[in-house]
């Protein structure tokens, strides 16, 4: 299983005729992502990579019934790319774009809550990014521009701010033999669409996911929320990394959103956090693999326990694992189901 | 991208906002002129971004235009924590009775602007946070914008009467469209001050623009080119490289910002100290390596000995859309047209990783696949070199 997106994710390209549109088509039909249509205006009726263009996503998704959309418009038009998917009735939504005026983004996040409903945290339509690589479920899908070649099924959810620190870490965790259930970016910007406590809920309800690896980086409190949240609510173990603890404060890191400002959101702080939550946090990103599977063998060894003793610690696991964060995952089941009684996707299907 | 002051303020009066009448000088002749234009006392004020300017002796009052000049001369020739002074602001000076702190910000979490006030103004918000936290007000602006009676309200917590509340509010509603209209990060007024005759005035601006946004504001260029940016800072715009020059000696060349703060600290991990953070990005043209090369080799000047201040730099590439062969490439172009002097370590894996091994190994360079084995490679080369 995965989170998000899997072999039925039917997917449009908006900006598909664009030079990072056509070549990422190209990369994510070649990995069997079915991409059913892309979007670019006034090309409608052309074909790229054999895949057919449409006018407006409207006219794209009432010839595909597509249920996912990738964004690779320009920084000035991709926020209207994001209202314009929201409004057709796209349920994800992932912006690859970079450099999307933040109140551009707003405005785009905000439309797109509005359409889930504010009482539906996990719900449909959901944005991923902006500034994100995407996400990939090994094996079934990707959306976006994770190399392919670096990912494999496996037991582990990965959910990081950044693109090619994640790279580097899924091709030493595949190369250790812990593949993936789905790699997912959820981008550099000060404002997201998926934050790291989304992306853990999902993992956590995922029945394949054992662990996760979640990767951080200076800025904003996203870490510091997502320690919070692993002490709470998750059963799983999470290995956690934060780069830039050699950042200086008010410099902006190439990402819009990694800036310590106000003598807050450091690196310090944020493993400081994780620490104290009791989250393993990797010094360096190489160690993360090794610590990813002490946490699983642990994991494994204590099932194993619970099996042999008996039912009445199984029991007491499985509630513990089931019962994180259960008005979440069962009101997004009821109000999919209201929303025009489209299944829900991914993991529940 | 921050403004000075005097930019910030520029911005102000456009929408309105109460400014003391002011203008920027960079000599102290002009400084007289427009001392004598305003008229009696003035202040003179240290055009640098960093905080603490009236401590170091950036800010001070003139009392005539020849006053003016002489004070304006001082502090063109200071150097506040390392900025030096190349321009002044010049303005009408106002009694103060009472300071308060105003900005508009983006809250990350709740993804909407936020409104920041206190009733302790003209010191840092931050240490009152630290000290006083209770002293200050923040309230979120929806989405449908923001309305003068909730202006009012807010502003009712902290001004003494309601002339003053009014005021306050109407600085409240034009600091809000300076924000949104002008694509801000931030909008802070500090201190938005009151005088003994009951004026609220806006004595302080500083303004971040939302970099992402200047495709729609022409008029940011202007304000950025105004000689604060160094050579390499402005040819790491030009090429789209984000660049932030650090402290140590340890070059480094990385694609995606991500793994750049990682390579960093990876550097400091292993006993050395990184000289910058530099992002080539996705695409990875030639040119931007060449230029990536000429930024590092160039912005850390050379020692008393005439040595290179850099001891050593690292190219640390995973290809993805970047492919490998392209920056070998740009290396190998860079190499040929100006040769490095001190040692380079290249780690590449990924996308034409074999290409580029061989465009490498024809010009006698050699590369690592893992980034821990290139990055405590080029911490013992640049010890090599310093000892």
């Amino acid at each position: 299983m995965s989170i998000l997106i899997d072999k039925n994710t039917r997917l449009i390209v908006q900006g598909i005729t664009g030079r990072d549109g056509a070549f990422h088509t190209e990369q994510m039909l070649k990995y069997g992502t079915r991409v059913v249509a892309g979007v670019t205006p006034g090309k409608g009726g052309e074909t790229v990579h054999g895949v057919p263009v449409f006018d407006s996503v409207a006219e794209a998704m009432e010839a595909t019934r597509a249920n996912t959309s990738v964004i690779y418009v320009p920084a000035p038009f991709a926020a209207d790319a994001i209202h314009e998917a929201a409004d057709a009735g796209v349920s994800l939504i992932v912006c690859i774009t970079e450099g999307v005026p933040v109140r551009d983004t707003l405005a785009a996040y905000h439309k797109v809550l509005a359409l889930r409903g504010a009482s539906n945290p996990l719900g449909r339509p959901r944005l991923v990014g902006p500034n994100c690589p995407g996400l990939i479920t090994p094996g079934q899908s990707k959306v976006g521009i994770l190399p392919g070649q670096i990912v494999k099924p496996g037991p582990v959810g990965v959910v990081s701010k950044s693109g090619t620190l994640t790279y580097e870490v899924v091709k030493q965790l595949s190369d250790r033999g812990l593949g993936q259930t789905t790699c997912l970016g959820v981008g550099g910007d000060p404002v997201i669409g998926t934050h790291f406590i989304d992306a853990l809920t999902m993992f956590e309800a995922d029945g394949k996911t054992e662990g996760i690896v979640l990767m951080g980086e200076i800025g904003g409190s996203d870490e510091e929320e997502a320690a919070q949240f692993i002490k709470r609510h998750l059963s799983k173990p999470v290995v956690a990394f934060v780069a830039g603890q050699t950042a200086p404060p008010g410099k902006r890191m190439g990402h819009a959103g990694a800036i310590i400002s106000g003598g807050t959101g450091t690196a310090a702080e944020k493993i400081a956090a994780f620490e104290a939550a009791g989250v393993p946090v990797a010094r360096i990103p190489s160690e993360i693999p090794e610590l990813m599977a002490e946490q699983l063998e642990r994991r494994r060894s204590r099932s194993r326990a619970n099996s042999k003793n008996g039912s009445r610690n199984g029991n007491r696991e499985m509630k513990r694992a089931r019962g994180a964060a259960p008005g979440r995952t069962r009101r997004k089941k009821t109000s999919a189901s209201r929303r025009g009684g489209k299944p829900a996707r991914g993991t529940r299907r | 991208m921050n403004l000075h002051e005097y930019q910030a303020k520029e911005l102000f009066a456009r929408f309105g906002l109460p400014v003391t009448p002011g203008q920027v000088a960079a000599t102290p002749e002009e400084a007289r002129d427009v001392a004598a234009s305003i008229g009696g006392t003035v202040v003179i004020k240290a055009q640098v971004q960093v905080g603490g300017r009236g401590k170091a002796g950036g800010v001070r009052l003139a009392h005539t235009p020849e006053d003016a000049f002489e004070k304006a001369r001082d502090i063109l020739a200071l150097t506040i924590k390392g900025f030096p002074v190349r321009k002044v602001l010049v303005a009408q000076a106002a009694e103060i009775q009472k300071e308060y702190y105003l900005s508009i910000v983006i809250d990350r979490q709740r993804k909407l602007p936020l409104i920041i006030l206190s009733s302790e103004g003209g010191v840092d918000i931050e240490e009152v946070a630290r000290t006083h936290p209770d002293r200050i007000l923040r309230q979120p602006i929806g989405m449908e914008g923001l309305r003068v009676y909730q202006a009012r309200a807010l502003m009712k917590h902290v001004f003494p009467n309601w002339p003053q509340v009014q005021q306050a509010a109407d600085v409240l509603m034009k600091l809000y469209r300076v924000f949104t209209e002008g694509d801000c990060s931030l909008a802070e007024i500090n201190p938005l001050a009151v005088t003994p005759e009951g004026k609220v005035l806006a004595l302080d601006a500083k303004v971040s623009l939302d970099d992402n946004a200047d495709f729609r504001h022409r008029e940011w260029e202007t304000w950025r080119d105004s000689g604060d940016e160094t050579a390499a800072a402005r040819l790491a715009r030009e090429k789209g490289l984000s660049y932030v020059k650090l402290d140590g000696d340890i070059g480094c060349v990385v694609n995606g910002a991500g793994l750049a703060m990682a390579t960093m600290d990876l550097i400091k991990y292993y006993g050395g100290e990184p000289a910058n953070f530099l992002d080539i990005g996705g695409s990875s043209n030639p040119e931007k390596v060449t230029a990536a090369l000429k930024i590092i080799t160039t912005d850390s000047g050379r020692d008393a000995s005439g040595r290179s201040r850099i001891r050593a730099i690292l190219f640390n590439i995973f290809g993805g859309i970047t492919r490998c062969d392209d920056v070998a490439n740009g290396i190998v172009k860079s190499l040929r047209e100006s040769p490095l002097e001190i040692p380079l370590v290249i780690r590449l894996t990924g996308t034409n990783e074999e290409k580029a091994r061989e465009i490498l190994k024809e010009f006698g360079l050699s590369a690592t696949t893992k980034m821990d084995e290139a990055v405590q490679m080029v911490v013992a080369r640049a010890q090599e070199v310093t000892v």
